[in-house]
């Protein structure tokens, strides 16, 4: 079948997609946008998220044909050309980068989560991130780039 | 602008800076091209087939469903690897792919390519394989028995012992403790799934990209078993997802190349996560017996100790296991007598190998269980017991290598001891579920210390090799810094360019992906990497600038910020100058101070370059009606010798602590039978946030003699005293035994 949808701001299509592949592999394998994780595709980790019409989801667990005609933005869409978005940058100014691999679901999560809750607590912060395994960085610096995410956000809009 | 150690200084992010990652930027857009991301034209899809049974003859193979399927371009078998049949880190125990007999679950018969992954899935399915099922050996104490079946017919089930002994064997103490502890079987559960692209060359060679820990000894491998010499067999690193030892063995390494030379087109593999479970090896599962003697005063007179590790079907890295569990396997203590034997055994179960800790996690969970028990037994406080008794420079290891540089023990125990006590938790036991309101809930503290060796052991001939090359771009000097060594996620590559940064004043340092065109940087394993290939990194700059200087025909001349001075600091040429247009390249193979083998019978050999120390407080809330634990802070306080890349250490003590949290209350790989029951993250339990605390650290800076600016290996002890700590903390909530990990809520609530 062929699936098209709105990936990243642009209409994308896809051909001979197989009833059975996830929007997680048409983005990967056929789309050429690979910044989206397999580290398990079954909706455990995380790895995968993107948004679906404004929603944060498992893109593993979206059958490609249910994308149609939708909104998807995916890590590579979060920053302004050459410009990284503020989480990313938080990310990478809190060491909250190893090997890199949750780091995309990561970056989508706590973007989607500084949209709902500019200032979120810890607790609000661990709960909103529990769907993201990492298993390099004991989340320690993740929480760091969450917080100085949303501090530099409240500087630049007081 | 500060210099560093008088060699080089003033163009910053050099050692002891915490520079951004070089690669983190295409990490954080989702660029980074990981092993399982890569593409190329004409591509296929390889899938394997694996055994479903833990022992089992194989009567017959049938292809020809498989063939028939529309798609399917390649379907392989034992019969279709035309050099060495059999590969292995230690032993060439472990067939490419299996004939005659499978000796554990997923063990991989066959191999497919297809158009498309399912298709190659499918594919795999439909091959007929005929087994004749056998009775697995599955319980390691049965099987170290003379008597038992063997899991391999021309070897005994016992694949190494290592004796130790040190003083007297049959001296007796007034005070005894002893205890029988259980470790389970803890995987690596690195995220990037095993995976890989094969690409068929001109030259009848190929070409891998592949994510793994070590390019050369899997490039050698992979070439014995293709038949092929190893400079036709071209590997280069792809992204790794991370690793903490998972990756040590060969996984599709072989299969993808031998598709890619059959149907002469790219293969790409990419396990999925269930596949990922069967496709490497992990922490190796053990049962440890331990008495320690002590007397009145909890001074230790004797240990003695039994550990048996299982190592599943093929033997991997299990022999060197074995003797970091046996020589590490007192802990941090200074011991007049000890008698120690580990033993590792072949089994039907899956494999064992390598992981973050190999051997001294075990090890450490028992000695340290113990030594809660004799500070009780002797009225002591848990910290108190181990200071007394606590490993010091000069003092002499089990195997009577003398302890030298630093061994702060006492000293962490004392950091982590005199840290405020955590306020109360964010969340209770339970977390959001809300299973209680507090009634019920008890705090608990608890002590860990841990030791562990840093680089390969044994006399192994460890040494790395790094190209360096001085050159002008555009018109500025710039390095290229080239090595095989394995970034996984540790930050390597960032230190790398710190240390070119800081031995040549060069601000422009590029690291060179890492291959096998430039010699072997041997593992990223065994917290050695920063010292290993940091050491040959830093000899390399050396000698790319004493070829530099003596351009200049004069001696007393150092660099300093892009520039040529003198003595005093003065300026005496631009760096671009001296080079011209006649760049300066040294490729310098580096080794540490050498080690020995252990004696046969008595364990004694200075095996071990150099010792690392980590120690953990946990702090725990239990809900003791339950059974259910929220850890609420882990302190930790470890020497690193330098800290060339503080943030990176940080996260590695961090990342490092969280695992061995999740040993203590989460993560075990259920085998039942031979079987594995919960290959998924659905059922093999990672630590989450919220199961993480926050974490206090104190870092050391003790500088060992013999390393690369003092460093000592970082990435291993954090995970092996957390382990225990939170398992003290949970009997002092308690009371209870706790003899195994990961503990179970119905271990705390005497119902299992």
């Amino acid at each position: 079948m062929r699936v098209i949808c709105t990936v990243n701001g642009v209409e994308r299509s896809a051909d001979d997609v197989w009833e059975g592949e996830s929007l997680l592999y048409v983005l990967r394998e056929r789309m050429g946008l690979p910044g989206s994780k397999n580290a398990c595709e079954q909706g455990e980790c995380g790895s995968c998220t993107v948004y679906l019409d404004g929603v944060a989801v498992c893109a593993c667990l979206v059958a490609a044909g249910q994308a149609a005609g939708r909104d998807v933005v995916t890590v590579e869409g979060l920053a302004d050309g050459e410009e990284l978005h503020p989480v990313q940058r938080a990310f990478l100014d809190a060491g909250a980068v190893q090997c890199g691999f949750c780091t995309p679901g990561l970056v989508v999560a706590v973007h989607d989560l500084l949209e709902r809750e500019a200032a979120p607590s810890d607790p609000e912060i661990r709960e909103a991130l529990a769907g993201n395994l990492c298993r390099c960085t004991g989340y320690e610096k993740i929480l760091d780039a969450v917080r100085l995410a949303a501090a530099r956000a409240r500087e630049e809009t007081p | 602008m500060k210099a560093h150690l008088g060699l080089a200084a003033g163009v910053g992010a050099g050692v002891g800076a915490s520079p951004q990652r070089p690669d983190g930027r295409l990490k954080v857009t989702g660029e980074f091209a990981f092993s399982s991301d890569l593409w190329a034209e004409q591509m296929v899809w390889g899938a394997t087939l694996r055994s479903p049974h833990p022992r089992a003859r194989i009567v017959s193979v049938n292809l020809g469903p498989a063939l028939a399927i529309a798609g399917v371009r390649a379907v392989l078998t034992h019969e279709d690897v035309p050099g060495r049949k059999r590969y292995g880190l230690e032993h060439a125990d472990q067939p490419v792919l299996a004939f005659d007999e499978v000796r554990y679950q997923g063990e991989a018969i066959a191999i497919v390519a297809a158009d498309h992954p399912e298709t190659a899935a499918r594919a795999a399915e439909a091959i007929e394989v005929v087994y004749e099922v056998l009775d697995p050996v599955t319980d390691p104490e049965a099987a170290v028995l003379a008597d038992s079946p063997r899991v391999h017919a021309e070897r005994p089930n016992l694949l190494r012992h290592v004796p130790i002994r040190r003083g007297a064997p049959d001296v007796s103490a007034p005070v005894v403790v002893s205890g029988v502890y259980d470790v389970g079987m803890q995987d690596q559960a690195f995220l990037g799934p095993e995976s890989g692209l094969a690409v068929p060359a001109d030259d009848g060679g190929v070409d891998l990209y592949v994510a793994t820990q070590w390019l050369h000894v899997d490039r050698d491998q992979v070439a014995e078993s293709l038949g092929l010499p190893p400079e036709k067999v071209r590997f280069t690193l792809a992204g790794v997802g991370g690793a903490f030892g998972g990756r040590e063995d060969l996984s599709m390494q072989i299969h993808a190349c031998l598709l890619a030379l059959r149907t002469g087109r790219p293969v790409k593999m990419v396990y999925g996560r269930e596949e990922s479970f069967f496709g490497h090896v992990h922490r190796h599962p053990a049962r440890l017996w331990y008495e320690h003697g002590a007397d009145e005063d909890g001074r230790l007179v004797y240990v003695k100790a039994r550990i048996l590790l299982d190592g599943g079907a093929y033997a991997s890295s299990s022999p060197a296991v074995a003797a970091n569990a046996a020589t590490l396997g007192i802990g941090p203590y200074d011991v007049p007598n000890v008698t120690m034997d580990a033993e590792v055994v072949y089994s039907n179960n899956p494999p064992c190998g390598a992981m973050r800790g190999f051997g001294a996690v075990q090890a450490c969970f028992a000695y340290e269980s113990q030594m809660d028990r004799l500070a009780e037994a002797v009225g002591l406080d848990p910290v108190e017991v181990r200071v007394r008794n606590a490993l010091k420079v000069g003092d002499l290891m089990p195997t009577g290598q003398v302890v030298e540089g630093a061994a702060p023990v006492e000293q962490l125990l004392r950091l982590v001891q005199r840290r405020p006590a955590p306020g109360p938790a964010d969340l209770l036991p339970g977390g959001t579920a809300n299973t209680t309101r507090g009634e019920g809930v008890v705090r608990g503290v608890g002590y860990g210390i841990g030791i562990k060796n840093v680089g390969f052991s044994e006399g192994f001939d460890d040494y790395s090799t790094a190209r360096v090359r001085l050159e002008l771009v555009g018109g500025r000097p710039a390095v290229l810094v080239h090595t095989a060594a394995a970034e996984v996620g540790q930050g390597l590559v960032t230190v790398l360019a710190q240390i070119a940064r800081t031995e040549l004043a060069v601000a422009q340092v590029t690291i060179a992906p890492a291959d096998t065109s430039v010699g072997s940087a041997g593992s990223s394993s065994a917290s050695r990497q920063t010292y290993v290939t940091g050491g040959a990194t830093k000899a390399a700059c050396e000698a790319v600038r004493e070829r530099l200087l003596a351009r200049l025909g004069r001696p007393g001349l150092r660099l300093e910020d892009e520039q040529v001075v003198d003595d005093d600091g003065r300026p005496v040429a631009s760096i671009a100058d001296v080079l011209g247009g006649e760049a300066v390249e040294e490729t310098v193979e580096w080794r540490h101070k050498p080690t020995h083998p252990l004696d046969p019978v008595t364990g004694q050999g200075d095996a071990h370059v150099q010792y690392a120390f980590a120690a953990h407080r946990a702090t725990v809330d239990v809900d003791v009606e339950l059974g259910l634990v929220r850890v609420v802070e882990i302190a930790t306080a470890q020497d690193v010798g330098k800290a060339v890349n503080p943030r990176a250490v940080e996260g590695q003590i961090q990342g490092g602590t969280a695992q061995g949290l999740g040993l203590a209350l989460l993560e075990e790989i259920q085998v039942v039978d031979g079987r594995v029951r919960n290959p998924s993250f659905t059922d093999y339990l990672l630590p989450t946030i919220m199961d993480m605390p926050p974490m206090a650290l104190d870092i050391l800076e003790l500088a060992d003699p013999d390393a690369p600016y003092g460093l000592r290996g970082v990435g291993e002890p954090p995970t092996i005293s957390s382990t225990p700590a939170v398992v003290a903390a949970i009997r002092a909530a308690t009371g209870a035994a706790l003899t195994r990990v990961p503990v179970r809520p119905e271990h705390i609530t005497g119902t299992a």
